[in-house]
């Protein structure tokens, strides 16, 4: 490039990248002011004219029933309800934190994300004296380590993490996360893990005795190592269809949340083992968002879907249990069903909490295990 | 002339490569069973489950607006900046840049998009991907009209410069209905492109809105269905039915010119 | 009138500064606004520290760029690179026989086969990589093929090979066209002139064919290795989580991780290979 055209060009890439720090610039500063507003909550009131509300809510594939949304427009009053999905937490909260207004009013994320939207003062303080239903969960659900007392999530779902796999296919009843992590022969190149980042890590941590809200640097390491050596043996990550991997007989081990794995397939062969070394507590929970201007419907939606009916619809359809005592009440339990599980047992396991700032270290964990060869 | 027979072994590997699949395809989404991968008989029951998926129907309607607005812009803009580019500059600078779009990966304009849409703290929306889905057409607008340009001739221009007409006269009564059929077809390739496109919409789009290819690609993901193949099979009439069609229009339109 | 004449050419080239502004000024807005600023951030990111929930802390580091360098990162980065030579290759190797025929076909078959070619493209870009899952996966077709001769079933799906297949099922038409539209406009007579000098079909087409259609191949190439390189699509759904390319990893750190300078980082490398192909490719084509 001869000199005067570099001359000629140079003020023009100054003055593109100037313009683009100077956007940036006026970008971050804005974001920064807007998260002053932590902890306000907002006046509500208890009879406000719901049809002039609509609702935007954001949730898993198949967590609400499909009928919900006519169910809520009749029966609440509400102009309008839309739901839209995601497939996963991190999903979900790449739309939930983007700038600007995320349109949307309830959220269905896991505590430890609920915690971390609410620290970045996203949510909504709940109001119980607009959701009476509070008063069906069980006892446990109001004092989960993420959120004691309900302040700014309401519980949906629960369960624990463990191996779902194939009775037929599997040569020893896996007891074990190492069954996972360091598969047999015959399970070589046949079992899945999630890639979300902490119940990536969750099989290594506990196999190695570490707790799964570890922020140390080195038990990480430890479990980054044991993951890497793991890598070469999975058939593939899966956080979404391990249990039809399963029914088709591609995986014959897959680490699974209790809800998706389909042990009550009507063949039977389908088995679900708490690993020895301990699980966690997870918990699937609706949140309200700060930006809604929709909050009394978004209330009048969670009271809904804690009334008996609707929530057991969740137990009985897709097979999680859900912390509202009334509606486990009504619930028939299939054969095969994990849904039997007390919720004293379920508090045996580690309930996931978010970790503030050491929490990117386990992105770096599911981003540096997923580029591995 | 001679032509060798081991070309034509690439030859109808090609084509057994490319329909292979479709055929597949077509023949599974008449799959009477609930498997993607073993008939068991036939139905067109995916078929009924298909037209009563409101995600499927509402991911038409947000791919058509999205494409229409697109296309609009683009072939406004695209077609000004070809003129502009072929007739008011020799700057290469400029040409390059409005080739750029059409050069980079839709993943790098996508995740650029992505970063000055939070920096200025954009609510997504349809009009984000209206807007992120103009920067790629308008480049492939910008090119075809160019080409009809600089092969067209600039005679009658000049003559209506001489006679005094403004820039602007000059094209609108001149140049535009010259450039007519490059226009037609740059628009018809912009509005193309934009239906397929998949990296920049799944970035741009609000929460609440998904494109059609970004419906498909949330259904695979959560597991295969022969309802995907029953989508397959009516895009691939629907595009089948454009193309003929459109080759039936040319010819019609040829032959008249040679009448 | 008199005036008007005698103005002429200062009002011409008026005009032209005129016309220059009307035409240019808004395509050339919107691309600086949608194209050139995006690419700027992504450029000025990669020096910035990551916010938590994406965005960014504007605290300058390095570490971007010693992470891209960390072999974990960097031999995604060669590999992708190895997936797109190859498919780029192998389209090349089949698609310029193809174009070639195809330019030798009597006219009306000509237009068929062309169409034939095309139609693929037509439908979704996303469906036609959902066919490859239904024809390799485990309990797939191919291998409920094989399964009625005895054959054991093959791991196809979930691999580089399925990558590969993928990226050039998707791409291969824009191998075939440009590569036509170059053997079309070669003259016969100038191959005819060869072989009447004596010259043997191959060396007729390493002499005179080839290097006449080398734009064509070069075309071809580049519209076939751009998207195969940046893809994330294809490498997620036909090579699962185990066979990666630098696009996952892009998509990865935007959409999961949410550490939007690394993903700036990774999506710089990509830039940074297309720029040094374009300018081997200027070379190459002032050299021709």
């Amino acid at each position: 490039m001869s000199r005067s055209r570099f001359t000629r060009r140079f003020p023009a890439t100054i003055a593109v990248v100037g313009l683009a720090l100077a956007v940036a610039a006026c970008g971050g500063g804005a974001s920064s002011s807007s998260q002053d507003t932590t902890g306000a909550a907002a006046e509500l009131k208890p009879n406000a004219d719901l049809t002039k509300q609509s609702l935007q809510v954001t949730v898993w594939d198949g967590y609400l029933p499909k009928e919900l949304a006519d169910k809520v427009k009749a029966t609440l009053k509400v102009k309008d309800m839309t739901i839209t999905l995601h497939d996963t937490n991190e999903i979900a909260m790449t739309k939930l934190t983007a700038p600007g207004d995320s349109g949307i009013d309830v959220a269905f994320v896991s505590g430890q994300y609920a915690q971390a939207l609410n620290a970045m003062g996203l949510l909504e303080p709940i109001h119980p004296e607009l959701i009476p239903n509070l008063a069906n969960l069980y006892p446990e659900a109001t004092q989960l380590s993420y959120d004691k007392g309900n302040k700014y999530s309401v519980p949906y779902t629960w369960g624990t993490t463990g191996i779902c796999y194939r009775k037929d296919l599997v040569k020893k009843v896996p007891d074990s996360w190492n069954d996972l992590l360091k598969p047999p022969a015959w399970a070589d190149k046949k079992v899945t893990m999630m890639t979300t980042e902490r119940w990536l890590a969750l099989p290594a941590l506990k196999a190695l005795g570490f707790s799964v809200n570890t922020d140390k640097d080195e038990e990480i390491e430890q479990a980054r190592k044991l993951l890497l050596e793991q890598k070469p043996h999975l058939l593939t990550y899966d956080d979404t269809t391990f249990g039809e991997r399963l029914q088709s007989g591609e995986a014959v081990m897959v680490e699974a949340w209790d809800g998706w794995c389909p042990t009550t397939d009507p063949k039977g062969n389908i088995g679900f083992a708490n690993p020895k070394e301990g699980s966690d507590l997870w918990v699937d929970t609706m949140v309200i968002m700060k930006s809604s201007k929709n909050k009394e419907a978004a209330h009048a939606l969670i009271n809904y879907i804690l009334s008996p009916e609707i929530h057991s619809w969740a137990a009985e359809n897709i097979n999680y249990k859900v912390p509202n005592k009334a509606a486990m009440e009504r619930v028939k339990i299939p054969k095969g069903s994990l849904l039997g599980i007390t919720p004293d047992k379920l508090l045996d396991g580690e309930s996931i909490i978010d970790l503030g700032p050491a929490s990117t270290k386990y992105t770096r964990l599911s981003a540096d295990i997923q580029a591995a060869k | 002339m001679r032509r060798s027979k081991f070309l034509y072994v690439p030859f109808w590997a090609t084509y057994v490569f490319l329909y292979l699949p479709i055929v597949v395809l077509v023949v599974m989404s008449f799959n009477a069973g609930d498997s993607a991968y073993s008939f068991d008989g036939f139905s067109l029951k995916w078929y009924g489950e298909l037209v009563r998926d409101d995600r499927v129907l509402s991911g038409v309607v947000n791919t058509l607006i999205v494409a229409a607005g697109s296309t609009v812009i683009a072939t406004v803009l695209g077609t000004l900046l070809a003129v502009g580019l072929v007739r008011h500059t020799r700057s290469k600078v400029l040409e390059a840049i409005s080739l750029m779009p059409a050069v980079l990966p839709d993943l790098v304009i996508a995740i650029g998009l992505l970063l000055f849409y939070g920096a200025i703290q954009l609510t997504l929306g349809l009009y984000s991907a209206v807007l992120a889905h103009g920067v790629f057409s308008m480049a492939f607008v910008a090119a075809v009209v160019r080409t009809r340009l600089t092969g067209a001739d600039t005679s009658l221009e000049e003559a209506s410069r001489d006679l005094g007409a403004g820039p602007v006269t000059t094209f609108m009564k001149i140049t535009l209905p010259q450039l007519m059929p490059g226009i037609v077809a740059g628009a018809l390739l912009a509005f193309t492109l934009s239906l397929d496109e998949f990296v920049i919409a799944y970035f741009t789009i609000g929460n609440s809105e998904q494109t059609l290819p970004i419906v498909i690609y949330s259904m695979i993901r959560f597991g295969v269905t022969p309802k995907i193949n029953a989508l397959a099979a009516i895009l691939l009439l629907v595009s089948f039915t454009a193309v003929i069609a459109g080759q039936r229009l040319t010819k019609i339109g040829e032959s008249r010119a040679q009448d | 009138m008199e005036s008007k004449v005698k103005a002429r050419p200062a009002s011409r080239s008026r005009g032209r500064r005129l016309g220059a502004f009307v035409f240019l000024t808004p395509g050339l807005t919107y691309l600086l606004v949608l194209l050139l600023v995006p690419l700027a951030l992504v450029l000025s990111y990669t020096v910035f520290q990551r916010g938590r929930f994406g965005g960014v802390v504007y605290e300058f580091t390095t570490e971007n760029f010693s992470r891209l360098l960390d072999p974990l990162y960097f031999d995604v980065v060669v590999q992708s690179l190895k997936i797109a030579v190859l498919t780029t290759v192998i389209a090349l190797l089949i698609g310029y026989p193809t174009a070639y025929l195809i330019a030798q076909l009597p006219r009306k078959w000509k237009t068929i086969a062309l169409v034939a070619v095309v139609l693929p493209f037509w439908t979704n870009f996303i469906i036609r990589v959902y066919a490859w899952i239904i024809l390799l996966s485990g309990p797939g077709l191919i291998n409920s093929a094989l399964n009625v001769f005895g054959i054991e079933p093959l791991e196809l799906l979930y691999n580089d090979g399925a990558i590969v297949t993928g990226l050039l099922y998707s791409y291969l038409p824009l191998m075939v066209l440009p590569l036509y539209a170059a053997i079309e406009r070669l003259d016969p007579q100038l191959r005819e002139a060869s072989a009447n000098l004596g010259a043997s079909a191959f060396t007729t087409f390493r002499k005179v064919t080839l290097p006449l259609t080398l734009p064509g191949v070069l075309t071809g190439s580049m519209f076939v290795f751009v998207p195969s390189l940046g893809n994330f699509v294809i490498p997620e759904l036909l090579g699962g989580s185990k066979s990666i390319m630098v696009g996952n990893l892009i998509r990865q750190q935007f959409l999961t991780a949410r550490d939007w300078p690394f993903g700036s980082t990774l999506a710089l490398a990509v830039i940074a290979v297309l720029i040094v192909l374009l300018m081997i490719q200027a070379w190459v084509t002032r050299r021709a």
